[in-house]
């Protein structure tokens, strides 16, 4: 469990070396689209990740689920970036291992941190059109029709390959690897690992150095629980749960509530 | 020395109910932060028709608004508004941008940030200044069992997104003034690469407990089968699912694919309601990722209750009830 993993105090970053080894179930749904796409349309599908040394466990298990080669970017300088470095590198890696792509598919965010951020930066990054949170996507010809919800719309969209696309957990049923697949896979699986260098990246433009945000501390998200206690009477409490949190409760449940607002000022 | 006055920019974020209500939570953020870094709040709205929201951004503490009003803006379009924030920013180069995480921002900000080439914290839940006068961003890390404390201390603008309902909105006060600043919307703007098709507003559709907005959670200290079912009517005024731990499952209260717990559905609510559930580790590590808890229990002792944000010493039927009552009085139709 990713949730589970310690936090390296000294480095300001968590272990994800322990984390690893286990496929992030957004990317596992972007995945089972390019198996998709490929069994519809053709092509090769190449799998990128950038980790510790045992991330390359992932490209395994997705070349034993259909994948045709693996790219493991792993070097200790790349370690501890923010996505604004790790769109780069990504970005970097794509340029290099294949040029010439079609579309790139990712999963909308990572179990662990959840920002969502490295997808329409990798986007930007590559100068091609990008489209986060896609539910459904069909291609014609050279262009993609994507379908996805935003904020209570049901949008549709069109772009022209290249492009990139970040895929929900409700796209679609992942895959399990086949018998024949995980031959492959424990064959020759054809896998290439990239460092910095082989990038031709300064370590400095990276990882934790090349960040631009840098991470003060980390503490348990308990601990600055306020943990209020409210006693007495059931009416007197409603009243003060939404007086101090009407605006919380408004906004998860995206309704207006009468409470202190627009009444004129004292 | 630069003689432009700072300034704290708040994205106008308007297209849905809830999407306008975070831009007004984040002028009310951006207000509480400003006096310390000198600063002035800015509202940057892009669209067509926009009147009503610059007057009501003004009214909830906008100091100027930047508009850019156009045709070609009436529906949200990520690249065209990227280009156009990036270009304001270069221009004005505001010490900071908010941007309220709604899914525009949350696809928005990281565009404008990595054009920008500047750092981003997504889903903070606090923003403070330090000492150096530096943004101060607190977000959940990590499944969201850590709080990380970030800075951006050597680009700018300082960049975040925060969820709505984080911070209050300051009360509406029409005799407040802002500067209104329209700009012509720029002829050189790329062309969309992302074409939009169709848009069809969509209220509601059938939602999954593990992505509910809000989560009511039962257990036995609900008391009866009967008195179970009230968590249901109150998880419909709110919008949310109906949860419960293995004991109720058990009891028949719940069906099975409702339980929450370790060996059931993991959920990362907005609000979990806790009614009558004393919180064995099955079930709370399945909670761990919920924003807020409001846990009520008779045992003030009760694990849940001391987990939680607001911890209710009540009967849990008899507190539902009036919680129910108090929602249908407050609920604006």
């Amino acid at each position: 469990m990713v949730s589970e993993l310690p936090w390296d105090s000294k480095s300001g970053t968590l272990r994800r070396d322990l984390a690893e080894g286990m496929m992030n179930p957004a990317c596992a749904n972007a995945l089972e689209a390019a198996f998709q796409i490929k069994r519809r349309y053709g092509g090769d599908i190449i799998i990128i990740t950038m980790g510790p040394p045992m991330a390359e466990e992932v490209l395994y298990e997705a070349i034993a689920m259909g994948a045709d080669r693996g790219v493991l970017l792993t070097d200790p300088h790349m370690a501890g970036g923010d996505t604004f470095v790790t769109s780069y590198t990504l970005a970097r890696a794509i340029e290099k291992e294949c040029p010439d792509f079609d579309l790139v598919l990712c999963g909308c965010y990572t179990s662990d941190s959840e920002t969502a951020q490295v997808g329409p930066q990798l986007a930007e990054e590559l100068d091609i059109p990008g489209v986060a949170y896609v539910e459904q996507l069909e291609i014609n010809n050279r262009t993609v029709r994507m379908q996805r919800l935003s904020d209570n719309f049901i949008e549709t969209l069109e772009m022209d390959l290249p492009g990139l696309v970040t895929v929900t957990t409700q796209a679609n049923a992942p895959r399990y690897p086949s018998l024949s697949g995980l031959e492959t896979a424990f064959g020759k699986p054809d896998i290439s690992i990239l460092g910095a260098r082989d990038l031709g990246l300064a370590p400095e433009t990276i990882g934790v150095q090349g960040s631009p945000t840098k991470i003060l501390d980390v503490y348990s998200s308990t601990a600055k629980k306020k943990n209020l206690i409210m006693k007495g009477t059931a009416k007197k409490i409603v009243d003060e749960v939404f007086e101090k949190f009407g605006d919380r409760i408004s906004g998860a449940i995206k309704k207006d509530l009468k409470t202190h607002y627009h009444q004129k000022k004292p | 020395m630069n003689t432009k006055k700072r300034a704290i920019w708040v994205f106008g974020d308007y297209r849905n109910y809830f999407q306008n209500r975070v831009t007004l939570q984040l002028l009310a953020k951006a207000n509480d932060l400003a006096p310390k870094i000198s600063a002035e709040v800015c509202a940057v709205l892009f669209g067509q028709g926009l009147d009503q929201y610059v007057a009501e951004y003004i009214a909830h503490g906008a100091q100027k608004v930047y508009v850019v009003e156009h045709r070609s803006l009436k529906n949200y379009s990520v690249e065209k508004y990227a280009v156009l924030l990036e270009r304001l920013a270069n221009n004005y180069q505001p010490e900071t941008i908010l941007v309220g995480a709604t899914s525009f921002g949350k696809e928005f900000a990281p565009r404008v940030a990595k054009r920008l080439g500047t750092g981003l914290t997504a889903d903070c839940i606090g923003l403070e200044i330090t000492e150096d006068g530096l943004l101060l961003q607190i977000a959940p890390s990590f499944g969201g069992n850590l709080l990380a404390e970030i800075i951006t201390p050597n680009h700018r603008p300082q960049m975040a997104t925060v969820r709505p309902g984080t911070f209050q909105e300051i009360p509406h006060n029409n005799e407040l003034l802002g500067e209104v600043v329209r700009l012509p919307i720029q002829k050189d703007l790329p062309e969309d690469r992302v074409r939009l098709i169709a848009n069809e507003h969509q209220a509601q559709r059938d939602q999954r407990i593990e992505d509910a907005p809000v989560v009511v959670c039962g257990g036995r200290g609900m008391g009866s089968k009967k008195k179970f079912k009230k968590l249901f009517d109150l998880a419909d005024l709110m919008g949310g699912e109906v949860g419960g731990t293995r004991p109720v499952v058990y009891a028949g209260w719940l069906d099975t694919d409702a339980l929450v717990g370790q060996a059931g559905k993991h959920i990362k609510p907005k609000i979990l309601l806790s009614f009558g559930i004393s919180g064995a580790i099955q079930h709370t590590a399945a909670t761990t990722e919920a924003d807020f808890i409001i846990a009520v229990n008779k045992n003030p002792n009760a694990t849940m209750m001391k987990m939680a944000d607001v911890a209710v010493v009540a009967d849990a039927s008899q507190f539902c009830t009036a919680l129910i009552k108090g929602l249908k009085a407050r609920i604006q139709t």
